[in-house]
């Protein structure tokens, strides 16, 4: 082979492996056009101002109303439940495993919490409908069979080692010389930890919050499984509700033919759930960089 | 690394708060971990008693004592191994060419950037994506090829990372070494870095497919159908996945249901500690060659 066809050949297959590096920018123009494709025609029949702050969605009656409230609120209720649970549970067993833990129980915890990270989140739903809703039952019998509390809880769950995770990684990141200087002034391991080591970290542990945050709005097979299917506008968290996801899931049953209205609108609620999840991931990410930079 | 501790004794009212945040810390684990343990027990004590051989090998039936899963294992299996098949070159293509050729300007930091932030597009977002161009735009309806084709864009960044993490372990004087020798950059990783960086592949790879195989959001949107009396047989054949079966089984209110889905559950977390005890395995090996 002579050096030309070598030269080349490395020059195509750098050529192809780029190709490959940019199908992952396709996917992403691939998303944002499908759904811009589609929430157009939608936004064609429907005022952008009712969909925005209408207060009723019943877009599959026969007096269809598409006001997106009321699945924002479901959204919203469900992922305050969850972050009440993950947020502190998670920062609390970063803190734990990061500052306490001997490194033998590090590596024991470490593995099992990513077990419940790997657990299909269809498994959860099951597990909020079948079990902690009827067991929070024999607590407040007036909590309806679906409801936002119980999958709440069992996303907080599902959601709690990735802020684990993510936050205890930012602990790491905090240089020993902090925690040495705090103990040197007759820190507690309690005072370094939430006076020195925390407030360290803090953009790093705010990345992984939001990051949490993002996941749980977007998260869809526990909701759609346990926490019905009557989209309202309530803070109540013992009566059922729905979700933007849930609501794309229960058309998704249906089989809705392309290009009607009702196709149409999973797409404007799917744009919605888009615009929100990414605009927290690129705070999310930015908080990250950030936290980088000021430890290198 | 093992955070320092304090050598002067300290006085015992001092250190209430250290014990508190302490056993908070314990207090969480310990509820987090119990839950786990509480969803196994649950889902055992539910499902044991349907796994059978019938229940394997039966389609799906209205008579919940005579449904079984095999349309949802074929379809599961179909769609996993597509997935594999399309995600897998894709994947450690563009992990390559950024980790080996790239940081070299502003296109390599773009598609980064992207990579990270596709990581966080909620799944259901993919199944919208996958609606609109594979099962219409390019016409492949509710096929097996439509679903896998819209789990490998799913799974796209997590193989696209974990490889990069897996390339980054492979030292630096390995390359120089076999440039050294007058090898071309492409024959030094595909000697070379690709080989040495084999097994942390695989177990990223792994670790993306059990992501894939729990995957349920995605499957519906894009119109798998939850119920489905007959195994896939092609590419355009209408599917089920065994989440999907599962999910169906949950949304039906008569307690025998209730029982297949555990049964159901049961089977697919069999499935996925299959998985990962590979991947346990592959790492450890690797680890052990390298020590």
């Amino acid at each position: 082979m002579t050096r030309t066809t070598r030269g080349w050949i490395e020059f195509a297959i750098e050529r192809v492996l780029l190709l490959c590096a940019t199908a992952s920018v396709l996917v992403t123009a691939g998303i944002i056009g499908v759904l811009l494709a589609e929430t157009f025609g939608f936004f064609s029949e429907v005022s952008v101002l009712e969909f925005l702050t209408g207060t009723e969605w019943t877009p599959l009656f026969s007096e269809k109303h598409f006001g997106i409230l009321p699945l924002v609120m479901g959204t919203v209720l469900v992922s305050v439940i969850a972050m009440a649970v993950a947020l502190p549970g998670g920062l609390l067993s970063a803190i734990y495993l990061s500052e306490y833990a001997r490194p033998g129980v590090r590596r024991i915890v470490k593995p099992v919490l990513e077990l419940l990270a790997g657990v299909p989140t269809v498994v959860y739903g099951y597990f909020a409908l079948l079990f902690v809703t009827p067991a929070l039952q024999i607590w407040l019998p007036g909590l309806s069979g679906f409801n936002a509390l119980g999958p709440g809880i069992v996303m907080g769950l599902m959601i709690l080692p990735l802020v684990s995770s993510l936050s205890e990684d930012a602990l790491h990141a905090v240089p020993n010389g902090l925690r040495e200087g705090a103990y040197a002034l007759g820190s507690t391991r309690m005072q370094t930890a939430v006076r020195v080591v925390v407030p360290g970290a803090l953009s790093g542990i705010s990345a992984s919050f939001i990051l949490a945050i993002s996941r749980a709005i977007g998260e869809t097979m526990i909701v759609a499984i346990a926490a019905g299917q009557q989209p309202r506008l309530t803070l109540d968290p013992t009566v059922p509700i729905m979700t933007m996801t849930a609501f794309i899931v229960q058309v998704s049953l249906g089989d809705t033919p392309a290009g009607t209205l009702e196709y149409r609108t999973i797409f404007a609620v799917g744009m919605m759930l888009f615009v929100m999840t990414f605009g927290l991931n690129l705070v999310s990410s930015w908080l990250r960089r950030r936290f980088r930079e000021e430890y290198a | 690394m093992s955070a320092p501790r304090p050598t002067a004794a300290l006085p015992a009212t001092r250190l209430i708060g250290d014990r508190l945040l302490q056993s908070m810390g314990v207090i969480v684990l310990a509820l987090a971990l119990s839950a786990l343990g509480a969803l196994l027990w649950d889902v055992f004590r539910d499902g044991w008693r349907r796994i059978d051989w019938p229940f394997l090998t039966s389609f799906a039936s209205r008579r919940p004592a005579q449904a079984g899963i095999y349309g949802a294992l074929v379809g599961t299996l179909y769609v996993m191994v597509m997935t594999a098949a399309l995600a897998i070159p894709l994947g450690i293509g563009a992990a390559v060419y950024l980790e080996e050729y790239g940081a070299r300007g502003r296109l390599s930091r773009m598609i980064e950037v992207n990579i990270t932030n596709l990581a966080g597009v909620p799944s259901i977002i993919y199944g919208l994506l996958g609606l609109g161009l594979f099962v219409r735009a390019m016409g492949m309806g509710r096929s097996v090829l439509a679903g896998s084709a819209t789990l490998a864009l799913l799974v796209l960044p997590v193989v696209i990372l974990s490889t990069r993490e897996a390339l980054r372990t492979v030292p630096k004087s390995l390359r120089e070494a076999s440039y050294a020798l007058g090898a071309t950059e492409w024959q030094t990783i595909w000697h070379q870095v690709l080989p040495s960086a084999l097994p942390g592949i695989l177990t990223g790879l792994i670790l993306a497919l059990s992501r894939a195989i729990g995957e349920t959001a995605p499957l519906i949107t894009i119109g798998a159908l939850t119920y489905v009396p007959f195994a896939p047989d092609s590419l355009s054949s209408p599917f089920t996945v065994l989440p999907i079966q599962i999910f169906n089984w949950v949304s039906r209110p008569q307690a025998a249901f209730a029982e297949n889905a555990a049964a159901g559950i049961i089977v697919l977390l069999l499935l996925l500690l299959t998985m990962n005890a590979v991947a346990i395995v592959v790492r450890d090996r690797f680890e052990r060659r390298h020590a």
